[in-house]
């Protein structure tokens, strides 16, 4: 017997981001696997949610939730168990905590998918780590049908956001900008060679960048000798002796230049001499010291590509401002999918409804519906009963697992759904 | 636009220059698939309509200067087609059009008459002309991805990277690019040229007759080769090959135009 007629199950997202709480508190409420486990599978157990997933990353904590039909309808309990699991109090995080629900969820969602609410737009890792986070829970079965609905809307959402806005696609820090520049040259920079000189952290950043492009041999080059060892062994490079540098200045397409010393490592004629031994092939040197370890005039030379700091950091604002004219296309991808999530909400919701109905209640609601219909024909009111009953025949056996976890029996209830009372013909 | 065949080959061919325009600065793929769809679609009309011309002015449809214009533009959109289809870059695309559809439109304006017919026929003489036709079309792209090449180089020697600069092929990529285009010039030119000494030493008894068509036509023969050659020499590896590339092209227009009208004894279309 279902006393509860109204099971109205609510979404909703607690959490704090970089936008609304300072780094100490986020590194106390960063989520690990276990803690992730432990808080979701609490809040499952006392059926304060239905659904769960925990997204934690650098910039944010965040729980996204389905609350469930006995719990009240406000966030306390979450955000009590949210400052639990980390052993803080509840009051720590006042004011730093957001709340949103159903359609704002969404759009927060969609929003963080979109990079719209990181510190870099356009960054590419947060698609990533959405979708790691709600994978896990779909393993550990803490999802059902509106989280997964709603994740998978939104990983839909990033995927367009990048492919279909030019939000990603101009390098925005100097490192990548670097290597984006090197590739605009070569083109696939496997089978290359580069040389590192000196090191720094924006160095080792292309470095990295490079690495993971699949140049084939890196030679790292430095004034002492334990800077040099640390770089090629955390990147498998070679070690070229400092004395050695201009001898081995044909070998690499690409130098990344990052030498603390205040007189010039690589001098035009020096350059001169390399271009010469290697057949005038390209080189592309990006410059990142400062005072200058390249020779400025060097970039004359025919065929050398010569960058340093403030060529790439111009390249980078101007990247980032074209970035950020892309942000209403991004904007209207997101309200596009916003409407699909509500509209499916909306449907989902009136299926839980009927669902929660009894069978008197079921058939006293056909039949006087049935009344009001207009009778075209004796056929064609004995069709519509027969699908309604139909629908009954199909509701008699689908218990809640069976709503939550088949999509097919959904759909059918659905489809019965809007039979009845018309629900979302002018939508589909 | 004389018929709708015609009409509809330029609509196709401008609509996919449009598309290739935006898809340069929208970088949607579906608006780049629609582009090459647009262009195919074209090439497949501009084959009717040659075929109408053709049956039209009762000969080969490269009868006149803009039956073979009209061949030019179909060429160079296979060539261009095939180039795309095994770089898999789209991005050249409104750099070619504009010459597919300007060539087609020229060659639509012209009047098609049926002409007395000359000597004009055979396999052996349509594989000429073909052939050499298809030489230019290859030249004509190796010289819109140099002219690509001067750009993109210019604008990272002045370090100062557009909106656009992002989404063309490397330098690496287009010097490759152009090379390999023209390596199908010089063999299409090479061929073409041979089946036409053929040909005229068939109908004249000699083989060489100092026209200067033929003269041009072994001189562009002669400096692509040299472009080829030099683009990987030390000296003109780089930009200085694409110079080359765009020079080179220069002349083709010179032997198409200038030579064709004026010059030519029996070449006068071709």
């Amino acid at each position: 017997m279902m006393s509860q007629k109204k099971s109205r199950r609510e979404l909703v997202l607690v959490g704090l981001s970089h936008r609304t709480a300072p780094i100490e508190l986020r590194e106390q409420v960063a989520f690990d696997r276990a803690r992730t486990e432990q808080l979701s599978r609490g809040l499952l157990a006392n059926q304060i949610v239905a659904e769960i997933v925990v997204l934690s990353t650098c910039n944010r904590s965040e729980l996204y939730a389905v609350q469930s039909e006995a719990c009240p309808s406000d966030t306390s309990a979450l955000e009590s168990n949210f400052a639990a699991i980390h052993r803080i109090t509840p009051d720590s995080l006042n004011g730093h905590l957001y709340r949103h629900r159903n359609g704002e969820v969404a759009r927060h969602l969609y929003r963080v998918v979109a990079s719209l609410d990181s510190q870099f737009l356009g960054e590419a890792e947060i698609q990533g780590q959405v979708r790691d986070a709600y994978l896990r829970a779909l393993s550990l079965g803490m999802t059902g049908p509106v989280l997964n609905r709603l994740f998978q809307a939104a990983l839909e959402v990033g995927k367009r956001v990048r492919a279909e806005t030019g939000i990603s696609t101009r390098p925005v820090s100097v490192a990548f900008a670097g290597v984006k520049l090197g590739e605009r040259i070569f083109g696939d920079l496997k089978g290359h060679c580069a040389l590192v000189v000196g090191a720094g952290a924006v160095a080792e950043q292309v470095v990295q960048h490079l690495r993971e492009r699949g140049v084939s041999r890196l030679l790292v080059s430095s004034r002492t000798r334990e800077h040099a060892e640390k770089l090629s062994q955390r990147f498998g490079g070679e070690i070229v002796p400092w004395e050695l540098l201009s001898s081995l200045l044909a070998a690499p397409d690409v130098i990344v230049c990052s030498a603390a010393s205040s007189e010039r490592v690589v001098s035009r004629a020096m350059l001169e001499q390399a271009m010469k031994s290697r057949g005038n092939r390209p080189v592309f040197l990006i410059d990142l010291a400062i005072p200058r370890n390249i020779e400025p005039s060097a970039s004359e030379l025919y065929n050398v590509y010569l960058y340093n700091t403030d060529d790439l950091n111009g390249i980078v604002e101007e990247n980032r401002r074209a970035r950020a004219m892309e942000v209403p296309a991004v904007e209207g991808i997101i309200a596009q999918h916003i409407g699909k999530f509500e509209a499916w909400q909306a449907a989902a919701e009136l299926a839980a409804t009927w669902a929660g109905l009894s069978q008197e209640e079921k058939v006293k609601l056909i039949e006087a519906r049935a009344e009001q219909i207009h009778p075209v024909s004796l056929e064609h009111r004995r069709r519509w009963i027969h699908q309604t009953s139909a629908l009954l025949e199909a509701e008699r056996d689908v218990d809640r697992s069976d709503a939550s976890g088949r999509p097919g029996r959904m759909r059918s209830s659905m489809r019965a759904l809007r039979i009845l009372f018309g629900y979302g013909e002018e939508r589909s | 636009m004389n018929t709708p065949i015609g009409f509809g080959t330029a609509a196709l061919y401008a609509l996919s220059l449009v598309f290739y325009v935006a898809y340069l600065y929208a970088n949607k793929p579906r608006i780049g698939r629609i582009a090459t769809a647009c262009l195919a679609g074209g090439i497949l009309l501009n084959f009717f309509n040659m075929v109408e011309r053709a049956r039209l002015v009762q000969s080969v449809p490269y009868q006149d200067l803009y039956g073979s214009m009209s061949l030019f533009a179909w060429l160079l959109g296979l060539t261009y087609l095939g180039l795309e289809v095994f770089h898999r870059q789209r991005s050249v695309g409104p750099f070619v059009l504009p010459f597919i559809l300007v060539l087609f439109l020229v060659a639509e304006m012209g009047p098609s008459m049926p002409s007395s017919p000359p000597p004009a026929r055979g396999s052996l003489f349509a594989l000429h002309v073909t052939l050499n036709i298809l030489a230019y079309s290859a030249f004509a792209i190796s010289f819109v991805l140099s002219v690509i090449f001067l750009i993109q180089n210019h604008v990272l020697r002045e370090r100062r990277p557009g909106a656009t600069f992002w989404r063309y092929p490397s330098l690496e990529t287009l010097e490759r690019m152009s090379r390999s285009s023209v390596l199908v010039g010089i063999i299409a030119l090479g061929i073409g040229i041979i089946f036409g000494f053929v040909w005229v030493h068939r109908i004249r008894g000699q083989i060489w007759e100092a026209d200067a068509k033929e003269i041009a036509s072994l001189a562009i023969w002669a400096i692509y080769c040299s472009y080829w050659w030099l683009s990987q020499t030390t000296a003109w590896r780089g930009a200085r090959a694409s110079y080359l590339s765009v020079l080179n092209f220069l002349v083709v227009i010179f032997s198409y135009t200038i030579v064709n009208v004026y010059l030519s004894n029996y070449h006068r279309y071709f």
